[in-house]
């Protein structure tokens, strides 16, 4: 058994880490915006928009993967929408694979990101008002990166989450070489096939490596971060 | 010139608040409670009132009918809040600059001025997150200066703060008021810190303005039980230091033409001081005494004469322009025949006056 990755594991590892950055980065910034709505505002329906927004973690992917199908696929309604006017296609692509793993990965993103807003009561973005700046300039220059920590493991929870998502993944793209076969795609193709325990054992290894690397790198980013806010969060 | 007419309902509480004051130190003074905050935080727009209006320095900020409400942003309230509410995320130089770098405010007064002033020039390195209470609070009152306020609101400043870093930041408040006479909305629930800072007191209760006025005459009414009365009421006089006696370590005042001792040094000749003696330190005497120990004599006309139902009596009395309060027994004021009028010798110990 030869120690280096083969061509097809390395098409699935890069495809993963591809899939997981696009997904957090549709899925990020209307985390950030809900979950500072969810944590300050009180507004009509904010419970029915809580719980919508938690809704992948219950339902079963297979149901997600299938919604998406209906909505993106190519006739659906959305679907042919992005088609037609921004040229993007989601079904069978990789790109409907992040955007899969991005829903999937949302409820996860938003929860410490929510905390995180939740933490600190509006004072002192009250003091930056009396100070002289707008709502948007204080939360750019005060809200925001107060919640970076928080915005942070959203993310790497989120990006695990993604790295890893399979069930909505397969249902609503399919599992195609080096167009959709994830890690976890390839990893459950391996173990269909009748010579693919040696392989599959491989894939295990190689997540499990990548999940770690990632543990690793947000822990040495949060304490960064934590030190550049004083202190407080150790 | 702060000219407020609001009234508004906030749950079971509510607020209501006429009063026009003058530029200088105005303290806002009420029991926890008696709606200080939720007054001062309409004054700057943190918050609105049901209706009414609201002037500072002749602009109208509020006004409920002709649907005015000027956000805080524009009010140009400088705001120092009990908890400092210092930005974690800055070094204290970067939070001190706040409005002039973030808001683009200019401002009249420098940085190193300021920073000189409330002693943080040391600080500006570093975070917020380690400086003592004391020091978090002047690097606050700091940051509102240099957004180049019209109004300076300091809610409560010293209340999270131990007796001794009261002491270091009081004579700070001091400094500002003589050295920009920039105006300034002093809410506390301690009377100590208002005899030494305010020029003007709005008295609050259970969210009402009871009453307002200058401060000397204010602590002298006795119609203000919440000012006046208690064991330790008395009046705040307004002296200036003449003279040190080394050798007997004493500090004479200058009052209204007459001298007032007290024990140690306490400050610089010139300054202006504020005296306040206890109604209870204070004997009344027909003939100025003899051989006597008491150190302060001083020549008082009686204004007038409140006798409570206990065993006491309130004596007005007149030093030139400013009043002084007596506490005797009615008894005394029996004995010796004590009537509006007349002109008497107020006797102060000097110790007593230990400030």
């Amino acid at each position: 058994m030869s120690f280096y990755l083969t061509d097809a594991e390395w098409a699935a590892i890069q495809l993963s880490l591809q899939v997981a950055s696009l997904a957090i980065a549709i899925a990020l910034p209307p985390a950030v915006l809900l979950g500072y709505a969810l944590a300050r505002w009180k507004f009509p329906g904010h419970t029915l928009v809580n719980a919508l927004v938690h809704l992948p973690i219950v339902l079963p992917p297979v149901v997600t993967g299938y919604v998406l199908l209906v909505l993106f696929g190519r006739q659906g309604m959305l679907g042919s929408f992005f088609a037609d006017v921004f040229g993007i296609v989601f079904a069978f692509r990789w790109t409907g694979a992040a955007l899969a793993a991005g829903i999937m990965a949302f409820p996860l993103i938003i929860r410490p990101v929510k905390l995180s807003f939740e933490l600190s009561d509006g004072q002192l973005e009250e003091a930056a008002h009396s100070l002289g700046t707008s709502r948007i300039r204080t939360f750019l220059l005060i809200t925001l990166p107060l919640a970076l920590p928080g915005i942070l493991s959203g993310a790497v929870l989120g990006f695990a989450k993604a790295m890893g998502e399979f069930g909505a993944t397969i249902t609503f793209v399919s599992n195609i070489p080096g167009e959709t076969r994830t890690l976890s795609l390839a990893l459950y193709t391996e173990m269909q096939s009748l010579s693919g325990d040696a392989g599959a054992i491989r894939l295990t290894v190689i997540a499990i490596a990548v999940s770690i690397c990632a543990l690793v790198f947000s822990e040495v980013i949060s304490r960064r971060l934590s030190r550049r806010l004083g202190g407080q969060h150790d | 010139m702060i000219d407020v007419d609001i009234s508004s309902r906030l749950g079971d509480f509510s607020l209501t608040a006429r009063f026009a004051v003058n530029s200088g130190i105005t303290a806002i003074f009420g029991r926890s409670g008696a709606g200080k905050s939720s007054l001062i935080r309409m004054i700057a727009g943190l918050s609105a009132p049901d209706r009414g209006r609201i002037a500072l320095g002749g602009r109208v900020v509020f006004d409920g009918a002709a649907s005015i409400n000027v956000p805080v942003q524009q009010r140009g309230v400088g705001m120092v809040f009990q908890d400092s509410r210092l930005f974690p995320h800055m070094n204290v130089e970067r939070n001190l600059l706040y409005s002039q770098w973030a808001a683009r405010r200019k401002s009249t007064i420098g940085l190193a001025e300021i920073a000189e002033l409330l002693g943080i020039s040391h600080l500006l390195k570093r975070r917020p997150y380690g400086l003592s209470g004391g020091e978090k609070q002047r690097v606050a009152i700091g940051r509102a200066l240099l957004s180049n306020p019209q109004l300076l609101v300091l809610d409560e400043p010293l209340a999270s703060l131990d007796a001794s870093r009261k002491a270091e930041i009081l004579p700070y408040l001091l400094k500002l008021k003589n050295e920009f006479g920039i105006p300034m909305l002093y809410v506390s629930h301690s009377l100590g810190e208002i005899e030494q800072l305010a020029d003007t007191l709005v008295l609050l209760d259970a969210g009402n303005v009871v009453a307002h006025g200058p401060i000397a005459q204010m602590l002298s009414n006795l119609e203000l039980p919440q000012l006046a009365s208690g064991p330790d009421a008395g009046s705040l006089l307004f002296a200036r230091l003449d003279h040190y006696d080394e050798q007997w370590q004493i500090t004479e005042f200058g009052l209204e033409g007459q001298i007032l001792q007290l024990p140690g040094q306490l400050g610089t000749v010139g300054q202006d001081a504020r005296i306040r003696i206890k109604a209870k330190d204070v004997a009344l005497a027909r003939k100025a005494p003899q051989e006597a120990s008491v150190r302060n004599v001083l020549s008082v006309v009686i204004e007038g004469i409140t006798e409570t139902s206990g065993p006491y009596a309130e004596v007005d009395c007149r030093v030139g322009e400013q009043h002084l309060r007596a506490r005797l027994t009615r008894h005394s004021v029996h004995e010796l025949q004590l009537e509006a009028g007349q002109q008497v010798f107020a006797l102060i110990k000097s110790v007593a006056l230990d400030q």
